[in-house]
């Protein structure tokens, strides 16, 4: 049942790109994106997209802010269809994307926020006063006359935060923007973020870090495949595993034959294995009242063993259990 | 009224980034100066000052179009490799009020272009432009500016659909020079060409900017030139948010 004060709306979301190989005798190539995603998003609500790469994340945030067509589904923001009422729906959200992009090099901060202003019908009146206060509230005022090609890659995003909130929109979206940010400019940028959903904004938050999304989001979603396969407050989720317990076995080069029969014992939700320097540790979700350590290690053979310990799951583990759990 | 600022603010930013660089400003008038030195040195060969002062108007309007034809689809490009041509799609401002001051920007390097060749031509040529009709032919001049500006408004928006239309550009470049009568005339090129002639804006701009200087009238030319510049003019508005729709469907905005 969809709620109409929901400020996003979702309703089994689809998208399939078709590519093309060769010249003269061209292949296609289908590929679907999203898989009939849907999700609600109350106002001043900040909702956590989660992902690995590849799983959706950009694709469903690209539909809602209209720069894709949708194949199927449907999708409102603030009660505008996105692709009926395209221009509303563009006045009254903003869009953040991750990385180095999507500035101005060759013109100095405080230019590319007057471009960008005069682009989203900020009046000439407020202009002067909202980006002076946008430049203060991420920390680059006193920068602001420097060419963006001199800014680090935290400054550059902070600039990029401060241009999707040139126009006070009402509902925020926010594509990994804390992608190769050093830690503390990670932290800035957590602080920025947590100061929106303080002014009422609604956020779609998308990330891969799991302490981002546990620090920041009052619900979240896990996407894998284009298919969302959990939703919940962070502490609904960690609670999907929070009831079993995780053995970690050290090992030295352990065979993925090894992995897939370990995933067979019985009481093993998921394997998979991290590679911590020169040991590559096996993570095993176990279910609660499980004995398994004995069963696992006969099922790595000859494979060189390290420590072994056990400890309580985290959001991490939820979400690899999640994002795994195709093959785990 | 803010309609008009806001193309005003976004022509000076626009052309603040293209007069960024020094070397890039260089090459801007350099390579019109040397296909005007080029076209002088052939046509001098004959010793004819009016076959002279038709080579140096052709060769300044020359400027205009390879300054605007190569560069406007371009500088769309430019923004698709800097991230921002997702951006200011997704910006509520029509598509099209976004290109023009890119367009415009471009077509006032082509201005200064025109006034480097003129002032090259008569320096390096002894050829000094005479003028009958100055009024006429600074009308001409910006007309002709203001249409291939137009020109080079539709290839941009072809751009945003097709990443690679940026070589439309530069691959009209040279056939513009002969099919636009900069240099060569009309009369010399098959009859099945006139017609193609006959849809370029810069071939009425040119035969403006020829009639002023000799004297005549160059209102039909000019009328024409405006004609077709507004054919432009409509058939890019009309693309522009087809291709964009089509852009969106095809997922083609965020591909370099």
């Amino acid at each position: 049942m969809t709620d109409p004060q929901a400020a996003v709306v979702a309703r089994d979301l689809r998208r399939t790109f078709t590519t093309r190989q060769g010249m003269f005798r061209q292949t296609h190539k289908t590929v679907e994106a999203v898989k009939g995603v849907s999700f609600e998003i109350a106002p001043g609500e900040l909702f956590g997209l989660l992902g690995p790469n590849g799983a959706g994340k950009t694709t469903t945030i690209k539909m809602l802010i209209t720069l894709l067509l949708p194949t199927s589904g449907s999708a409102s923001v603030l009660g505008r269809d996105v692709v009926e009422d395209v221009r509303e729906v563009r006045r009254r959200i903003g869009y953040v994307f991750g990385g180095d992009r999507g500035l101005y090099e060759r013109l100095s901060g405080l230019d590319n926020l007057r471009y960008f202003s005069e682009l989203y019908g900020v009046s000439p009146r407020e202009q002067k006063q909202r980006i002076g206060e946008l430049l203060e509230l991420v920390g680059l005022t006193g920068r602001e006359e420097e060419k963006v090609e001199g800014y680090s890659r935290g400054m550059r995003q902070r600039l990029h935060i401060a241009r999707g909130l040139l126009h006070d929109p009402d509902v925020f979206f926010l594509d990994e923007p804390s992608i190769g940010i050093d830690p503390v400019g990670a932290r800035e940028l957590r602080a920025t973020v947590a100061g929106l959903r303080e002014q009422g904004k609604t956020v779609l938050l998308t990330t891969h870090y799991m302490f981002e999304a546990d620090e920041l989001c009052d619900r979240i979603a896990v996407i894998r495949e284009g298919e969302i396969v959990a939703e919940g407050t962070p502490a609904d989720l960690k609670g999907l595993v929070s009831a079993g317990r995780v053995l970690e076995v050290e090992t030295y080069g352990v065979a993925d034959a090894e992995v897939a029969s370990v995933r067979e014992v019985p009481g093993v939700r998921s394997a998979i294995v991290e590679e911590r320097g020169q040991v590559q540790v096996l993570v095993v979700s176990v279910e609660p009242g499980a004995e398994v350590t004995q069963q696992v290690l006969a099922r790595l053979g000859d494979t060189r063993v390290g420590r072994l310990s056990h400890r309580e799951p985290t959001l991490e583990d939820a979400y690899v259990e999640l994002v795994t759990g195709a093959d785990a | 009224m803010s309609r008009l600022r806001q193309l005003w603010v976004c022509y000076r930013l626009q052309l603040k980034v293209m007069m960024f660089s020094p070397f890039e400003g260089f090459l801007q008038v350099f390579f019109p100066l040397m296909f005007a030195t080029a076209a002088l040195l052939v046509y001098r060969v004959n010793n004819d000052p009016e076959a002279m002062l038709y080579a140096g108007i052709g060769a300044a309007a020359m400027g205009i179009w390879t300054s605007q034809t190569t560069t406007a689809a371009t500088l769309v490009q430019r923004e698709r490799w800097a991230g921002t041509l997702e951006l200011v799609v997704a910006a509520p401002t029509p598509f099209a009020f976004v290109v023009l001051p890119i367009t415009f920007g471009m077509a006032t390097l082509g201005l200064y272009s025109v006034v480097a060749v003129v002032l090259w031509d008569w320096w390096l040529f002894d050829l000094p432009l005479q003028v009958e009709n100055w009024p006429g032919f600074v009308l001409s001049i910006l007309m002709a500016t203001f249409t291939i500006a137009l020109f080079g408004f539709l290839l941009s928006v072809t751009v945003v659909r097709y990443r690679t239309a940026w070589a439309i550009g530069s691959a009209l470049e040279y056939p513009g020079w002969l099919l636009c009568g900069f240099v060569v005339p009309l009369a010399l090129l098959p009859g099945w060409v006139q017609p193609l002639s006959w849809a370029r804006a810069p071939t009425w701009g040119v035969q403006a900017m020829r009639a002023s200087a000799a004297g005549e009238s160059p209102w039909f030319d000019l009328a024409m030139c405006a004609a077709v510049g507004l054919a432009y003019a409509l058939l890019a508005a009309w693309l522009g948010n087809r291709l964009i729709d089509s852009a969106r469907r095809h997922a083609t905005l965020s591909l370099t």
